[in-house]
């Protein structure tokens, strides 16, 4: 057993930072709340570019997400850590989830502002491209039971996809769709195209949505750890010579 | 490079003996331009100058699922004949043979398209119809366009390899990432067909070649930790 912790880097000693990630995070979504609710309506989108304290930081989320999958899984290919495989998994998870979010988000902002609920445009294109190369990772880690070569095919692809952040960061640029242009630039001269007082929500937000990456990335990761640990202990039931010195563990316990 | 040469040699040779991948992969591109162009229109009349813009989607969808086909049958042959290992254990480093096996897929897929091209044109009136066709970009764009094809769809062969249901996961996992190859390869085909050279086909090139040579780059990086067994 403790030579299965010390393969799948079990961390030792208690955990205060998740929790503190926890409350850090319902403060900063709660001001954030506050101020989105309290800021004057749009002249144009009224009440509707509310949804843009939502929409924006759920699709920042999901590339901070991505970024980490490619990263992790560089990380787990030079180390061989498996601590890096689980985030990369739990990554790769929550884009997938905060894709979702940004899509679902987008598609109701779309319909009062465009007429319709989905285009078939650049942006919305490379956005639903993604739930399918992070699709395409989450099914290879199915499809693969050993755990070491799970993690180094996963990783694998997971470095390759991250090339695809930058052709959707960039899709609004590129192919002049309906999409508006990037709302905050990041490129050439850093830039907000919006009032400054939308500005501020929007940033409580997306500091709000960045520290809830890092609490549900080390959630997910004790969760994918936990498993790893009942996938070990499993493993080891199968073999006879384990399940010897279990039982022998049972008649001294 | 020498080993990426003669792995491309080894595998140039197969492919004119047996000539597997070619005939099924024209026989491929060749059905679904057919389909297309059925589905289409007929290409006479007003229909004609709606049809032209649609050749080069027709021509590179052909080219794409062809080159997945191709892909798939680029580490095929040694993993039937359990040779592959012995390939990863020559001397030499292993991004050689990624690139051996890209040129060897790359020129299988040049050999296709200089068929499926002229052809795909040809059916959707954009040749032969009194338009002058600039050939000297198109032969740049395809060379660009079936390059980024070949090597994204060559390395995910790789990993796909040795997995269950490996024929059903190529694609699955490769399109996504030729989506962006396939996008500005149909741009920059459309425009050259309906106006010829302009800044705009020269900016879709550029991202071409760029997305290209990093994918190359990428690829043969990571290529070692994709056979490790």
């Amino acid at each position: 057993m403790m030579q299965a912790q010390a393969k799948l880097n079990v961390p030792a000693g208690r955990d205060r930072l998740t929790p503190a990630l926890g409350i850090l995070t319902l403060v900063l979504m709660l001001a954030g709340l506050y101020i989105g609710l309290s800021s004057p309506p749009d002249v144009n989108q009224g009440t509707l570019v509310r949804l843009l304290f939502i929409h924006v930081p759920a699709a920042w989320l999901s590339y901070l997400a991505y970024g980490g999958t490619g990263l992790f899984g560089l990380l787990y290919l030079i180390t061989r850590q498996r601590r890096f495989d689980r985030l990369s998994l739990s990554s790769a998870e929550m884009g997938l989830m905060f894709t979702v979010a940004t899509i679902i988000v987008g598609m109701l902002w779309a319909k009062p502002t465009w007429g319709a609920y989905w285009v078939w445009e650049p942006r919305l294109t490379t956005t639903a491209l993604s739930l399918v190369i992070y699709g395409g990772y989450l099914l290879v880690r199915s499809l693969i039971e050993e755990p070491e070569r799970r993690a180094r095919v996963a990783a694998v692809i997971g470095v390759v996809g991250t090339l695809y952040v930058p052709v959707n960061y960039m899709a609004v640029e590129w192919w002049r769709g309906i999409h508006q242009t990037q709302t905050l630039k990041l490129l050439g001269n850093i830039g907000f195209a919006a009032s400054p007082a939308y500005g501020i929500a929007l940033l409580v937000m997306t500091l709000a949505f960045t520290v809830l990456y890092f609490y549900l990335l080390r959630v997910r990761g004790k969760i994918a750890l936990m498993q790893e640990l009942r996938e070990e202990r499993e493993f080891g039931m199968d073999l006879p010579t384990a399940q010897a010195s279990q039982q022998d563990g049972v008649q001294r316990g | 490079m020498h080993n990426a040469l003669t792995i491309a040699l080894k595998d140039w040779r197969l492919a004119g003996r047996t000539r597997d991948t070619l005939l099924s992969t024209a026989f491929f591109a060749g059905l679904l331009l057919l389909v297309l162009g059925i589905g289409l229109g007929s290409g006479l009349g007003a229909e004609a100058v709606q049809l032209r813009p649609a050749a080069a989607g027709a021509v590179w969808s052909a080219l794409a699922l062809a080159a997945a086909v191709a892909a798939g049958r680029a580490f095929a042959s040694e993993q039937e004949a359990g040779a592959l290992e012995a390939l990863t254990l020559y001397p030499g480093a292993h991004g050689g043979l990624y690139l051996g096996k890209l040129l060897g897929t790359l020129v299988q897929m040049l050999l296709l398209s200089i068929l499926v091209v002229p052809l795909g044109l040809l059916f959707f009136g954009a040749l032969g119809a009194g338009v002058a066709v600039p050939w000297l970009p198109l032969v740049l764009t395809v060379l660009l366009g079936v390059l980024g094809l070949s090597a994204s769809s060559t390395f995910y062969a790789a990993i796909t390899v040795n997995l269950r249901a490996r024929e059903a996961l190529l694609p699955a996992l490769a399109f996504p990432v030729l989506i962006p190859v396939v996008l500005a390869s149909v741009q920059a085909t459309r425009l050259l067909l309906l106006g010829g050279w302009s800044a705009e086909v020269g900016t879709w090139l550029g991202f071409l070649a760029i997305f290209d040579l990093s994918v190359i780059v990428i690829s043969t990086l990571l290529f070692p930790f994709v056979l490790e067994n």
